[in-house]
Parts: structure tokens; sequence; C-alpha cells
């Protein structure tokens, strides 16, 4: 039907990614609809990040094609990505360990200045205008998740989960259409990791956005995901609800495997 | 308002500049050389540091940008002086720092867009390169001066046009730096992939630092070309751009006062050494050692040092 293809935020048509002779994604076929909460989880080396890698431009894939609200952006560098509205989170915390908190969250906003360079030189009442606005938005978004109290803190000094939290936040400063968090739960314990699923469901609900979000393990993502991507060796082993997946025997399989190895 | 007072302090540091050269002609000339060394020092450390270490680009030819401005800016106004008579002279200098600054930019631009894909060692070593090609080209360019140098630049350059320009350019770094534009440069200096991953076109801040930071370099070689009314080519070589690292790197990265402090020492030094004669550059290089020994990230540099810099470079290998 040619209905579906308008509900797309995001889909990812036959994928595939190479380095040299190791397939890390093979003939990816995924659909993200406008206001999903999705996940994608699988074993070590599935290729889950790849995924993340090929979507935000970091790598070109070997073959097949990306569409993103409505526009082909196979090929297109990261940067382009972003102003086309998909923000990202790594799965190992990458902020700017030379700024603070406020600053990483700043540097996102950079994209959506409209006087740059040469009004940073003179400033003048324009620039004075925009950098205040700049400000408030900042510590908007910071009180939201209770980190307007740290803003001035270098952000590698938090606490990890709060850095985890701060690069949430420093993506959807970019007001991403969609977001993608690679394993934002990692090296959290059972209580953190609820209570920071509880807060990316809440964060899809108040900015009205998509999310894909990675995880290692399953149990984590049940809880909120709608629906949920299976990769083991970079093959779509499964898709379906939590319910689907958690009683599909290949899933199992993958997982087993896992366990044993 | 704090923007207004840090524009009322640049109008006043241009006032003292121009207040202090109606008198500059009492200063012991020996002092006064050593004053303007200072601030052309100033100039060109300030803006390496725009591109070493605000953008974390590390660039070694710094002097071949001094000397296009500095030679464009004697052309410019060996020409301008003899066609153009006194009632606009003072126009003069003006115009040709500016051209000077608008070829040496030119310049930045030719070379950074190809060099600054480079990381790191690779990028220095380019740049460095780059530097000696300059030099190379201009000794066998006979209208020049070849490497006989060029003769006869109107000594045009005094304590207002130096310490102005000093004033305006530290005021215009520190505004970029503060501003929302400016930590895109931090952005990039810290993690390529991230700031990529926030929207920044990371080519792009690397090209501005580039073209800003060679553009100010070129002004400096014009106010040195009309202080010293004779330059050439061996003014220019690597061990000067080695010397403005050096004051980038002493002072601290990406902090401006640390490198401005650095820039006075380290004029100051060798010729505070002069008394001590031959033991002069083995104190001034020890020194340094000590110097880079007890505080890697320089005198002033808290947040970022070099060690670091040069790890991150390396390990700037995409993972997840
Ligand atoms: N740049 C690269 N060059 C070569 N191989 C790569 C590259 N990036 C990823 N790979 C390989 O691709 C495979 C998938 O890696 P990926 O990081 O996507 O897995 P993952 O599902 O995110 O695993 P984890 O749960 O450990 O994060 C791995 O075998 C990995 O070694
Ligand atoms: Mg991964």
């Amino acid at each position: 039907m040619p209905r579906t293809e308008q509900q797309h935020c995001l889909a990812l048509d036959a994928c595939t990614m190479k380095f040299g002779g190791l397939t890390a994604v093979s003939d990816l076929t995924i659909a993200i609809g406008y206001q999903d909460l999705m996940g994608m989880i699988g074993p070590n080396g599935a290729g889950k990040t790849t995924v993340f890698n090929m979507i935000t431009g970091v790598y070109q894939p070997t073959s097949g094609s990306i569409s993103f609200d409505g526009r082909q952006i196979t090929n297109h560098k990261p940067h382009e990505i972003v102003a086309f509205g998909i923000a990202r989170t790594f799965q190992n915390i990458r902020l700017f360990p030379s700024l603070t908190v406020f600053q990483n969250v700043q540097v996102s906003l950079n994209k959506s200045l409209k006087h740059g360079f040469s009004h940073s030189l003179l400033q003048g009442k324009k620039f004075h205008d925009e950098e205040r606005e700049v400000r408030k938005t900042i510590i908007e978004i910071l009180e939201i998740f209770k980190l307007d109290r740290m803003k001035d803190e270098l952000a590698t000094s938090l606490p990890y989960g709060d850095q985890r939290r701060v690069e949430i936040v420093r993506a959807l400063a970019t007001k991403p259409k969609l977001l993608l968090l690679d394993e934002p739960a990692a090296g959290m314990n059972p209580t953190e990791k609820i209570d920071l699923m509880r807060l990316i469901k809440s964060v899809k609900d108040l900015f009205n956005i998509a999310i894909l979000l990675i995880e290692h393990d399953m149990k984590v993502v049940m809880g909120i995901c709608e629906k949920i991507y299976v990769l083991d060796y970079g093959v779509k082993i499964a898709e379906g609800t939590p319910g689907e997946i958690q009683s599909n025997p290949k899933v199992i399989e993958a997982y087993l495997g896992e366990q044993v190895s | 308002m704090k923007s207004n007072s840090s524009k009322l302090y640049l109008l006043a540091a241009i006032m003292v500049s121009l207040l202090v050269s109606f008198f500059q002609d009492q200063i012991n000339p020996y002092y006064f050389q050593i004053v303007i060394y200072i601030g052309i020092n100033i100039i060109l450390a300030t803006s390496l540091n725009l591109i070493n270490g605000f953008a974390g680009q590390f660039s070694l030819g710094h002097a071949g940008f001094m000397s296009i401005g500095a030679y464009t800016a004697a052309v410019a106004s060996s020409m301008l002086h003899v066609s153009s008579g006194n009632p606009t002279g003072f126009l003069v200098l003006p115009v040709a720092l500016l051209l000077g600054g608008a070829v040496a930019a030119l310049a930045g631009l030719l070379v950074g867009i190809p060099t600054l894909r480079l990381k790191g060692d690779y990028l220095a070593i380019t740049t460095l390169g780059f530097g000696e090609i300059i030099r190379v080209v201009i000794q066998n360019l006979n209208f020049l001066g070849g490497p006989r140098g060029f003769i006869g630049i109107p000594k045009l350059t005094n304590f207002f046009w130096v310490f102005s320009v000093v004033s305006i350019v530290v005021f215009v770094i520190s505004n970029l730096i503060n501003s929302t534009y400016g930590k895109g440069f931090l952005a990039v200096r810290d993690d390529e992939i991230a700031a990529q991953a926030m929207g920044i076109n990371t080519t792009k801040y690397k090209v501005v630092a580039f073209i800003t930071g060679a553009f100010i370099a070129g002004i400096a070689g014009g106010l040195y070309a009309h202080f010293v009314s004779y330059i050439n080519p061996q003014q220019f070589s690597f061990i000067k751009s080695i010397e403005i690292v050096v004051m980038v790197v002493v002072g601290g990265m990406g902090s401006t006062a640390g490198v401005i402090f650095a820039a006075v020492v380290l004029t100051i030094l060798p010729e505070a050494l002069r008394t001590v004669a031959q033991y002069r550059m083995v104190i001034y290089s020890l020194l340094l050692v000590i110097i880079m020994i007890t505080r890697p990230q320089g005198l002033f540099g808290k947040r970022f040092n070099l060690g670091r810099f040069f790890s991150a470079l390396r390990k700037l290998r995409v993972s997840s």
C-alpha cells in the first residue's frame, strides 16, 4: 500500500554493511513510525551499533537505502542527518570532556543559529537576543531532566547515570524527530535501569518523537517498547511485540547460545 | 551589560595605545622594539591558539601565513606610498595590513581544505611543509627581492597600530569562543565524532578557524614588515612557527590569558638572558623543558593538556 510509506518516520530497505570480509549487518529491513518506541536487541557483536552508524551517516551502507521523514538520507554526512532530524547517543559515552554540562548542550543548538560567525565577533543586539534565547532553551531542558543544578560542572565529572542523561539532553537539544539511544542503561543497576526506562517513555511523550533503543538485556526493553527487532550475526531473526519476542524459539536460541559461550 | 563593558575596555585599550604612541619617541629604542615584538607575538600566538588550542588542529605553518601577510603588505604599501599623496597617508598601513590579512586568509583556505582532513601528526607535518614551501617560493620570486629580501618598507608601524590590533584580536577571539557558535570549535577539538553527531559541520569549523587564524597572522606579518622595514624569507622559517607554537603550548592550549602571558615572557626572556651570552639558549630551552615537565597542560591550562590532545587524536578511530 502506498499509504504505509507516509506513515514511516524511518525505513531501512535491505541495508547491508560489510567491513572487508565481515558482514556486520546483512540485508536489514526495518520501519519505524512517527512516535513509535522501538527496541533493538541482540547479543554482543550482533551489529546493533553498526545499524545506528549507518542511519546517522557515520558509515555508508555497502548496499541498500535509508529513508527518513519522506526523503532519502543514504550517503549524507552525519551533520546533515542531524539537520534532517535524527539525533543519537553513544554506547560509550562521548560527552565533550572540556565542556560543562551547559556547554555540552549548547553545542547542539549551534546548528539552528541564525546569527553565526560574524555576529559572534561583533556582538550586536541580534546576537545578544539570540544568545539569551539559547540560554533559556538550555536551562529549560536541563530543568526537565533535573540537571540544571549541575549545569556549570564539567560534564565528564558527573556520576555515570547523570552523564547518560546529559547525553540524552544533548541529543534532544538538536530538536530531533527520531532519537536513537545506544544502550542507555549500560552499566546501571536494576533500579537505575527501571528509572531510566520510565524517563525514556516520558521523553517520547513529552517531545512527541520516535525513539529507537538498543539494549543488550532483553528484560529491560520488554517493559517499555511497543515493538522489538532482534539481531543476531547481522541478521534480523525476529520482530514483534515483547510477548511474541519472548516466546520466539530463534530468539531464545540466540540468547542461550550466548550464555553458553 | 557585560558586552557593553567589554566594548568599553576595547575602546579604552585603543585610546591608551593612541596616547602612548604620542610619546613613543621618548622610550628607549631597544625597549621599544621589545614592546612592539611582544605585541606582534601576542597577535601571532592568540591567533594560532584559535587553530591549535580551541579548534584542536595542530598547525605548524603559522610563520608561512605571517610571511604572506608581510610581503603582501610590503608590496601594497610601496605601491600606495608612491602613488598617493600625503593627505591619506595614515590609511596606507591599515589598507596594507588588511590586504596582507586577506591574502594570508586565502592561502589559509587553499591549504586548509585539503589538509584539514588529516589528523594530528600528519596535519602538523603537512602545515610545516606548507610553511617551508611558501618560504622557498618567496626566495625564488625576484620582484620580492628573492633571498636578499625586500628592502625599504616604510616604517609605518607604531605603538598605536600594534596594540590596537592586539586589543581587537583578543576582543574578537574571546567573543568568538564565548559565543554559542564558538562552542563548535571546542566540540570539534574534544570529540569530532560526537560533534558531527550534534550537527556540527566539523570540516567547515576547522576551515573557519584556519582562515581566521591565517588572516590575523597575515596582519601580524604586515605590522612586522612595517616595523623592521626589511624582510627576508629566513625570518619566516619553521623556527618562527615553532616559536609561536611554544608560546601557545607553554601558555596553555585554549587559554587566551595564558597564551598572552607566555608571549610576553617568551619575548622578554631571550633578551633578558643576553647578560649570560653563550648560555642564553641553553637556559631558555631548559626553562621550557622544566615548564613542560611540571605543567604539561601549560601555565594557565587546566582543562586540557597536550598529552590528552594527542592521544585523543590518535584514538580518533570510529567506534561505537
Ligand atoms: N569500523 C569497523 N571495522 C571493522 N569491523 C567493525 C567495525 N565496526 C563494527 N565492526 C564489527 O561489526 C560487528 C558488529 O559490531 P557492532 O558494534 O555493531 O555490534 P553490537 O551489536 O553493537 O555489539 P555490542 O552489544 O557489543 O555493542 C562486530 O563484529 C564488530 O567487530
Ligand atoms: Mg553496540
